[in-house]
Order: structure tokens, then C-alpha cells, then sequence
């Protein structure tokens, strides 16, 4: 291993063109008679559309068309899907309502597009937008679950009866409801998960051409997968062949999730270049991101755990409402349910576990995954209720999680997960020792002497990544198989270019990948080029979400790397005159073993490549690929202490220490690694304390703009101190589990956990502003 | 944005007359309010008339009586100005935490009272100090100022030219942040002036806009001390009540505010 191989804080070799301002973003590419896309949409959560009368826009300077929803009906263009397959208990399909990419007939949440104005400059294509004129007739909405659910509610869809998308469950009910019959003690907790806005530094965008000679489409968009993209978008939706479309994600900045979905706004560009025979550009503005990007979260939940008498878990019960939204989202159904009652056993030894999940429509932006995808769910209301049960059975709460992990491995849960390596306690024990658990009692005496509240919150989260083996996903319902593909290029003088089919929108696989390629041989990363983001560029690949990529995605490249080495082996032997069984490679040199003989890397690839003199039979060059399916989910475990002090007067809380210990098995750039814990511990963090997307009772966003929505700053969070321990991951070469999601997923219960613990009581919900710790204050003052 | 045309006047007059000329035209300042709207196409000036570079509206001086603070100098200069330091830290501190380093770059004095945001910051030094906000045509008292939300004595073309600061013998600001814009959730400044009267103005709390405290001005007048407020009860009639903070938590956060202002002032 050379200094920048597996293990090597490498600094990030794509900073350079990011921090100087030259990275390529989808509203940078400029193309000849680029015309600009702005979207007519509906100001009404629910409505009936009348009629659009855009004969007055279109005689506006510069318009080159306005695109109704009709036309794409006329057009036959498909709706968009949601890809993957959940049934109700009672074997029903889920029930999907139509949704078409612009409402011709219904508007169902506020932003819905409806129409779009195609001008020669933005500022045109707004003004032209005022002039058209859309009839609404208003429909009572459903903003909230309960009102959806309540009898007698607005219907969303008529193929959705009760606006009940699905009433799915997992587990063993009978013998789920047997342990709590027989249980010393039940805990309960009823609790909500706020919804969230991704919110991505760069707000979607989509630049669409259409080459009519060559009836060939060009879609630059940013997507966390673009190959998926592509697929759907000509499978499902009749807009181009698949053969017959480019689609191009360059440099993307951010996505949460909330890139991995096809968008209406991106459909219509592609279908509108067509249309108006110009290319298209839409470049959303941060009000549209909040109105249409598929928001996260949004759980409403009973659960209640048994205990024997010896503190030991007998069994889980859990009753969840997940809102989707107006409409069902790419992938909505499989994340309130396999991505989020799947995790329902956490790190512990839990006999039975039963989980309902119904999933309501509401007149509100779609929601699917957002960083973390119904993990971050699942490890709020298992940790919420383990602290709350440590409380109510007045044991400690590390001791509690400690009597009951899980310690032997593998670890079949009964909610499908099979955990197959970990050390809970030692992570826990890593936690305890960095914030000196036992210094805590005499740090809130003092804090008490200074008129503040102190508390300390505990969260022992798990998770599953490396998302995942096709075939198990298949038989779950999954519309695609989640494998990863890569080839490995080595170019005749001995630099290597390698294509990858995950997509880097920040996190670093530049740097990353090219520390597997620069480790193997012995390279400098200097000399990998990692290509990614393009389908005439790059073979099909799935893409960046679920913190895949270095388990699924580099999986993938290691074993296109074998496949190069072994290859490379064989022309070094033959040229050294060696057995190919004694070679090998080190600092860039196929060497002989014991000797002093050796090729460098360069020359083995320029006699790959003019094949003058190969072993008999061998093909020329020296390029290789690999498809890498995994063989189970990794799963990234951890403890995360947080403590916090509470300012009565205000209701402020300071988060005053924050420990992160993770197991994400190898790590390949431990700096990187680092950057992404932070970055998921302030997103968690603002989910416990500053974000929520709000509506109010007809519907209308309340929170559509950085004044309202709170976004964490970076005086908003601590000084974060973040440690690994570490168990390799047995179910892929490189023995490693994903980071991505991990800060995210595990720290909103450590904070409410220890705000509860400050409080003494309950009674707080996400996001615990300022306001609402002054209200629970001032409840505990009344009780008192 | 719809089109609009720019103006950089060089001088006061210059800026009036061009006012004068255009009926549809907007003034100025830092831009933090009037861009947004007209980047969300709420506002369609015809013309917009820049302000922020006018050099007899820049800058800061200090008498034995007063800090003088022109219009169009910016919360950064204010935060690095040794003179306004020295003649009135509370103000200073207030600068300090307005909005975020992007806003104190560009924000002014005059567009932030002229504005007269209910949740701003410099309402509530001015109304407290009864500070002298002049205009290119008069002198208006800080008392008679601010009339309600967004709106203030000025008539559409009267231009600040700066804001007269008294001296006190003690002043002190305390703000609670709202979480996301970073206006004042509530704040609040007390005053003693140097004839022992006691002002208290708290922002970011009325539906009125900025406000007197006379229940704490009253105990304060009594007793300058933060124990003496301990037994005050602030109504949370009239009172902003949000996502972000009920009328009840308001009416605490005035209360806890002063406290915290008179302990700052010392």
C-alpha cells in the first residue's frame, strides 16, 4: 500500500475545480438556441382545472410555445411510476393514483405543475407564465393525515378508497401479542417524525436536446443515477428509446435522496425539446425545490415494548402512519416499510416484532427518501422507546441496551434483517469513555448551580446498507436489481481510467475510488481518472444512494481490478520470462518474486496494446469489467451520547458535547469518512431541533423559504468528536458497511433523548425549538 | 425580476430628483428586503434608485452627547467603528448580531429602520434611545417614527440622511435569534438616558411592530436591576404567535430579554 492507498486521508482531488468555482453544474452547459422552460403551477392544494387559456402569452415577446397537460395526454406520454411493489396484509396491490408529469383534470398539492412556457429567456418565459390564464374550481384538501383519514374525508385519488395507499405489516402478530401477555412490563411511547425538505446546495435542473436527424435526445440532469433515469424515463414514460437517449449528470451538488427521483420538471424538458424542435433548460429556484422536490420523514407512531422481569425484551409492537403525499413517489413505498420496519430490531435481541405501516395520501409534495429512508425512523422510535423504557424500569440506560444486544453473529431478526457482523458493546463502551458518563452527574450539578438544565441522550443505532442483493430485493418487490457495475481501463502508457456506474454528487468518489485503483498497484492517485455520470460514457449502473457505493460500487471495481491483475500478470510473466504464479505487484511494478526482476506498469500496458508480443492467444489491450450484486446488506452500527444544556429562560438548548462512535467496518479515507458523519450528524441534529415542513389546514406551505424553514448553521451544531471502532464486513472484498447515512440516521434520538432527560419528561416532539422546550417547561412547572 | 432601470446618484439631491422624475421608482439601500420581492416579482419598480454609495451618507461620528450614524453605512462598518464602540457598546452589540457577515456587509441603519421590519434589530435601539432619524428634508423624534408594520413617518420620496443616537448613561440589548430568518424572535434594549428616565423597547414581538415595555420601564425606573423584573407579568395580548414561538413564549422572551439586556448594560 502506497501513501495514498486504503486507509490514506487523501485530500480530495475534485475540491480543486469545486472550491475555484469551475466545477460544471446542469445550469452551467449552454448549448445554440437554448430556450428556457418556466412551469405554470397550481396554487391550490386540491382543484379541478377548468380550462388554460394561453392564447395572450403566446403572443408575448420571445414565447416559442406554452405546453399544456393536455398535450402530453395527446402525446401519449406515461405517467410517472413508483418502482417498487408493496401489497396490504390482505394481499391487495398498493393504490396508486395516476400522476400525470402535469395535471390536466386535478391539481392535488400546491406546486403541481400544470402547464409550461417555453421562451428565449427566463425572465420571458416568467412573464409570459403571468399572462396565462388557469380556471381552478377549489376541492376541499387534506393537508394532515388525520384529516385524510377521517371518515368523510376529500378523496385524493379514486383508485385510492380513504386515501389509504396500503395497510402493509411484517412480523408475527399472534406471537408478538403472546409476549406482551406474558411481559413484567410494557413501555409505550406515541411519537412523530417531522417531514423534511432535502434541500441540496444546487436545486434540480434539466438542459434537454433533441437531435431531429438523428431522432437522438440529450438530457443533462441532475440525477443521482443516471442510467436509472434513463431507463424509466424511456420504459415507462414514452419520451425517447432508450437507445436513442444520453443522459448526463455532470457535477451535481447534493441530493440526499431527493436526485434519485424522476421529476416532472425533467420529463417535460426532454418531452418539450421535441416539441418546440429547440433545446430546453429548466433550472428550478429554491421556492420550487421547497414546493416539488420529494420531501422526507413524515411518520406518525405507537410503540410499545415488552420487558420480563429481568429487564429483557420479549417483544415490539408498533403502529405507524407514513404520509406519501399527493402522489407515490419512485421509490415512496419501499421506504416506510422494508427500509424502515426492517431496522424495528435495532442492535437487540428481540424474539417478536409486529409492525402495521399505513402509508395516506395527503394534498401535500410527494415524500420518499431523504438521507437515511426510513432508518432514521426506525432508530428514532427504537431508541426513543429504549431510553423511555430505561426510565420507566429506572435502569440505566446504556445498561439496558447492554443487557440486551445483540452479541452473536450472524443474527437473524424476525423482521427479515440478517445482521451479520458487529460490536455494539464496544462501541458503546468507546462512547461512554469519551464523554465521561461517570463525570456526567457532577456536570449537571454544576450546570444546575448555573441555572441551567443539563442532559445526556443516548442512541445505539443500526442500519442497512449496501443496498442491495438483487434477488432479495426482487422477491420484496423491487422493480430493478441493485448491483453495481465498473470497468477498469488501463490506457497503453499505464494511467487507468475507471467507469463507474455509482454517481458522486459530494461525496468524494473521485478521491475514494482512486485510492482502491492507487492501492492495488501501487499507484499514485494522480494517475486514476474516476468517470462516472454519463450513459454513452459509462456501462449501465445504478447509482448513488443508500450508502452503497463504497460497499456495492467499489465492490465492483475491485473485482474488475482482479480481473485487469490477473490479466497484467500473465504479459508480465511472459515478458520477464517467469512463472505467472511469482509475480507480483508492488509500487507500480510487476516483480518477481525473490528477485530483482520487474516491469513497470506502463510497459506491461504498452505491450498490451501493441500486442507484439503477448502469450499465445491472448486478446490485446488491457481493460476489464465487472458487475459486483451483493450478497446481503451491510450494516453500519454505532453509539452517539450527546449532551445537552437547556436555558430555562429562553428554551434554547446547547448542544455542549457530541460523541459519535461508528462501525463502518474499513475505512478507505477515514478524512472523508469524518466529513460525512458531520455532515449526517447536522442534518439529524436539524431534524431534532430546527426543521419541519409545515402546512396549514387547506394545504398551503407554511415553510417555503430559508425565513421559515430552518436549516442548520454552523453555529446551530458543536464540535462534533467522532471515533470508529471496527468490525470487517464479511459480505464484500473490501470489508466495508457505508457512511454516508450513518450521522443522520442515528443522532436526532440522541438529542431528543437527552433534551427529555434535561426536561424530565416526555413531552416533547421534533423539531424541540426553542418555543416548544419553553411550552414543555412550562408544562412540567404546572404538574409540579 | 421584471425590468428594471439602475441609478447610482453620486449625491442626496441627485437621488431626490431622480425620485422626483420617476413616480414608480423604489430607493435603495442594503437590498435585503426590496431585491427578494423583486426577485419574486412582488415588486415592480420602474426604476431603482442605489443609496448605498452616496458618500455624504456614509459614516460615523461621535459627540459628547450623541453617536451619529449615517444612513447608508453598513452593520460591518458600525461592528469596526472604535467610536461608536466607545460612545454606545449596545449598539455595537446589536450590530453584532444582526442577520449573519453577508447581511452586515451590505445592511444599512437607514434601510433597516425605514423598512421598519416588526422583527428587525435597529427599531428598537432607536425607539429605546428616542434617537433624531434625519431626512433630507426634517427631523423626526424616534417616538413619532414608527407607525405600525412596515410602515413609518417618511413620505414615499423623504430620503434618512442619518440616526442620531443620545448617549445614555446605560444601555443594553438581548436578542433570541429566530432559528431561521435570524431576525428577532423577540429582543429587547433598555435604556437609562443620562436624566435618569427609563426606555424599554422590545422588536420582533408585537403584531404592532416595535413597542415600548412600560411595565418593565416602570420596574426598571424603580430598580435598575434584572431581580427587579422577576415579578413582572408581560401580557400576551397583541402578541406574535407562530410556528416558531406562541404569544405566551413572546411575552417571556420580553421579560427574559430585559433581564438579560439590563445585566448587559450593566
Amino acid at each position: 500500500m502506497g501513501v495514498e492507498g486504503i486507509g490514506a486521508r487523501v485530500a480530495r482531488k475534485e475540491d480543486k475545480r469545486f472550491i475555484t468555482g469551475r466545477g460544471r453544474y446542469v445550469d452551467d452547459v449552454k448549448i445554440v438556441g437554448l430556450t428556457h422552460a418556466h412551469f405554470i403551477r397550481s396554487p391550490h392544494a386540491h382543484a379541478k382545472v377548468k380550462g388554460i387559456d394561453a392564447s395572450a402569452a403566446k403572443d408575448m415577446p420571445g414565447v416559442v410555445d406554452v405546453l399544456t397537460a393536455q398535450q402530453l395526454v395527446d402525446d401519449k406520454i406515461g405517467n410517472l411510476i413508483c418502482g417498487w411493489a408493496v401489497s396490504s396484509k390482505d394481499g391487495t396491490p398498493m393504490k396508486m393514483g395516476a400522476w400525470p408529469a402535469m395535471a390536466p383534470d386535478t391539481v392535488r398539492f400546491v406546486g403541481q405543475a400544470v402547464a409550461v412556457v417555453i421562451a428565449e429567456t427566463k425572465n420571458q418565459a416568467k412573464d409570459a407564465a403571468e399572462a396565462v390564464v388557469v380556471t381552478y374550481e377549489e376541492l376541499p384538501a387534506v393537508s394532515s393525515m388525520t384529516a385524510a383519514l377521517a371518515s368523510g374525508a376529500p378523496q385524493l385519488h379514486p383508485e385510492a378508497p380513504g386515501n389509504v395507499v396500503y395497510d402493509w405489516a411484517i412480523g408475527d402478530e399472534k406471537l408478538t401479542n403472546d409476549a406482551f401477555s406474558k411481559a413484567a412490563n410494557v413501555v409505550s411511547l406515541d411519537l412523530t417524525n417531522n417531514r423534511l425538505v432535502p434541500n441540496a446546495m444546487e436545486p434540480r435542473a434539466a438542459v434537454a436536446e433533441y437531435d431531429e436527424a438523428e431522432e437522438h435526445f440529450t438530457l443533462h440532469t441532475t440525477s443521482q443515477n443516471p442510467h436509472v433515469a434513463r431507463l424509466v424515463l424511456s420504459a415507462f414514460y414514452n419520451v425517447a428509446q432508450e437507445h436513442k437517449l444520453r443522459v448526463i449528470a455532470p457535477d451535481v451538488g447534493g441530493g440526499f435522496g431527493s436526485k434519485i427521483f424522476i421529476y416532472p420538471e425533467e420529463m417535460v424538458a426532454l418531452w418539450a425539446s421535441k416539441k418546440v424542435r429547440r433545446p430546453v433548460k429548466w433550472t428550478g429556484d429554491r421556492t420550487e425545490a421547497f414546493l416539488t422536490d420529494a420531501h422526507g420523514r413524515d411518520h406518525i407512531s405507537h410503540a410499545e415494548m415488552a420487558f420480563d422481569a429481568n429487564n429483557k425484551i420479549l417483544g415490539l409492537r408498533v403502529k405507524t402512519h407514513a404520509n406519501f403525499g399527493a402522489y407515490m413517489s419512485l421509490f415512496s413505498s419501499s421506504v416506510p416499510t422494508y427500509l424502515y420496519a426492517t431496522l424495528l430490531s435495532g442492535q437487540y435481541n428481540i424474539p417478536t416484532i409486529y409492525a402495521e405501516v399505513m402509508g395516506v395520501y395527503t394534498n401535500t409534495t410527494p415524500v420518499d427518501a431523504y438521507r437515511g429512508a426510513g432508518r432514521p425512523e426506525a432508530s428514532y422510535l427504537v431508541e426513543r422507546l429504549m431510553e423511555t423504557s430505561a426510565r420507566q424500569l429506572k435502569v440505566d440506560p446504556a445498561e439496558l441496551r447492554r443487557l440486551n444486544f445483540v452479541t452473536q453473529f450472524p443474527h437473524q431478526t424476525p423482521v427479515i434483517m440478517a445482521y451479520d457482523i458487529g460490536d455494539f458493546g464496544a462501541s458503546l463502551d468507546a462512547a461512554l469513555k469519551a464523554i465521561d458518563y461517570a463525570g456526567f452527574p457532577a456536570r449537571k450539578a454544576k450546570a444546575k448551580a448555573a441555572g441551567k438544565l443539563r442532559g445526556l441522550g443516548f442512541s445505539c443505532y443500526i442500519e442497512a446498507c449496501g443496498i442491495a442483493p438483487s434477488k432479495a430485493v426482487g422477491s420484496l418487490g423491487a422493480g430493478v436489481g441493485l448491483w453495481e457495475s465498473a470497468e477498469v481501463r488501463v490506457n497503453p502508457v499505464g494511467t487507468i481510467e475507471v467507469l463507474t456506474g455509482s454517481h458522486s454528487h459530494g461525496q468524494g468518489h473521485e478521491t475514494t475510488f482512486a485510492q482502491l485503483v492507487a492501492d492495488r498497484l501501487g499507484i499514485s492517485v494522480d494517475q486514476v481518472q474516476i468517470v462516472h455520470g454519463d450513459t454513452d460514457k459509462v456501462q449501465f449502473g445504478m447509482g448513488t444512494y443508500g450508502s452503497r457505493s463504497a460497499a456495492v460500487g467499489m465492490s465492483a471495481i475491485f473485482k474488475a481490478m482482479e480481473k485487469v491483475e490477473a490479466k497484467a500478470k500473465k504479459i508480465a510473466a511472459h515478458l520477464l520470462e517467469a512463472s505467472e504464479g511469482d509475480i507480483v505487484i508492488e509500487n507500480g511494478e510487476f516483480k518477481v518474486a525473490g528477485t530483482d526482476k520487474a516491469i513497470a506498469l506502463p510497459m506491461v500496458a504498452l505491450a498490451a496494446y501493441t500486442a507484439h508480443n503477448l502469450p499465445d492467444g491472448m486478446e490485446p489491450g488491457l481493460k476489464e469489467g465487472a458487475f459486483y450484486d451483493p450478497t446481503n446488506f451491510t450494516f453500519p452500527a454505532g453509539a452517539y451520547i450527546c449532551e445537552v444544556e437547556i436555558d430555562p429562560g429562553t428554551g434554547k438548548t446547547d448542544i455542549v458535547d457530541f460523541v459519535a462512535v461508528d462501525d463502518f467496518g474499513r475505512l478507505i479515507n477515514p478524512m472523508i469518512v469524518e466529513g460525512q458523519v458531520h455532515g449526517g450528524l447536522a442534518q439529524g441534529i436539524g431534524q431534532a431541533m430546527l426543521e419541519s415542513a409545515i402546512y396549514d389546514d387547506n394545504g398551503q406551505p407554511v415553510t417555503a423559504s430559508f425565513m421559515d424553514y430552518a436549516m442548520p448553521r454552523a453555529d446551530d451544531v458543536p464540535s462534533f468528536r467522532v471515533s470508529h471502532t471496527t468490525t470487517l464486513c464479511p459480505g464484500n472484498p473490501l470489508g466495508v458497511k457505508g457512511c454516508g447515512e450513518a450521522g443522520a440516521i442515528g443522532s436526532s434520538p440522541a438529542v431528543i433523548n437527552a433534551i427529555t432527560d434535561a426536561l424530565g419528561h416526555n413531552k416533547i416532539e421534533m423539531p424541540a425549538t426553542p418555543g416548544r422546550v419553553w411550552e414543555a417547561l412550562q408544562l412540567q412547572q404546572a404538574a409540579e | 425580476m421584471y425590468e428594471t432601470t439602475y441609478h447610482r446618484p453620486a449625491s442626496i439631491d441627485e437621488a431626490a430628483a431622480l425620485f422626483a422624475k420617476h413616480p414608480e421608482a423604489k430607493y435603495l439601500a442594503g437590498g435585503h428586503t426590496l431585491i427578494p420581492v423583486m426577485k419574486q416579482r412582488l415588486a415592480a419598480p420602474s426604476d431603482v434608485i442605489d443609496l448605498a454609495k452616496i458618500k455624504d451618507l456614509i459614516g460615523i461620528e461621535a459627540t459628547s452627547d450623541a453617536l451619529i450614524i449615517k444612513a447608508a453605512t453598513t452593520y460591518y462598518d458600525i461592528t469596526q467603528s472604535a467610536a461608536a464602540k466607545k460612545a454606545i457598546p449596545a449598539i455595537v452589540h446589536l450590530t453584532s448580531v444582526l442577520g449573519d457577515p453577508a447581511v452586515r456587509y451590505r445592511g444599512t441603519v437607514g434601510g433597516s429602520i425605514a423598512n421598519n421590519d416588526p422583527a428587525a434589530d435597529y427599531p428598537a435601539a432607536v425607539l429605546a434611545l428616542n434617537a433624531t432619524i434625519k431626512t433630507n428634508k426634517r427631523e423626526i423624534k424616534g417616538d413619532d417614527f414608527f407607525q405600525g408594520l412596515f410602515s413609518t413617518a417618511l413620505e414615499e420620496d423623504e430620503i434618512i440622511t442619518s440616526v442620531s443616537f443620545p448617549i445614555p448613561a446605560k444601555a443594553g440589548y438581548a436578542k433570541m435569534r429566530h432559528p431561521a430568518s435570524r431576525f428577532a424572535l423577540t429582543a429587547v434594549f433598555v435604556a437609562q438616558t443620562k436624566s435618569g428616565e427609563v426606555r424599554v423597547a422590545a422588536t420582533g414581538a408585537s403584531q404592532s411592530g416595535v413597542m415600548r415595555v412600560p411595565a418593565i420601564e416602570a420596574a426598571l425606573k424603580a430598580n435598575w436591576s434584572a431581580g427587579a423584573l422577576d415579578g413582572v407579568k408581560i401580557s400576551a395580548d397583541g402578541l406574535m404567535g407562530d410556528i416558531h414561538g406562541s404569544a405566551e413564549y413572546r411575552a417571556n422572551l420580553i421579560k427574559v430579554m430585559a433581564q438579560r439586556a439590563v445585566d448587559a448594560a450593566g
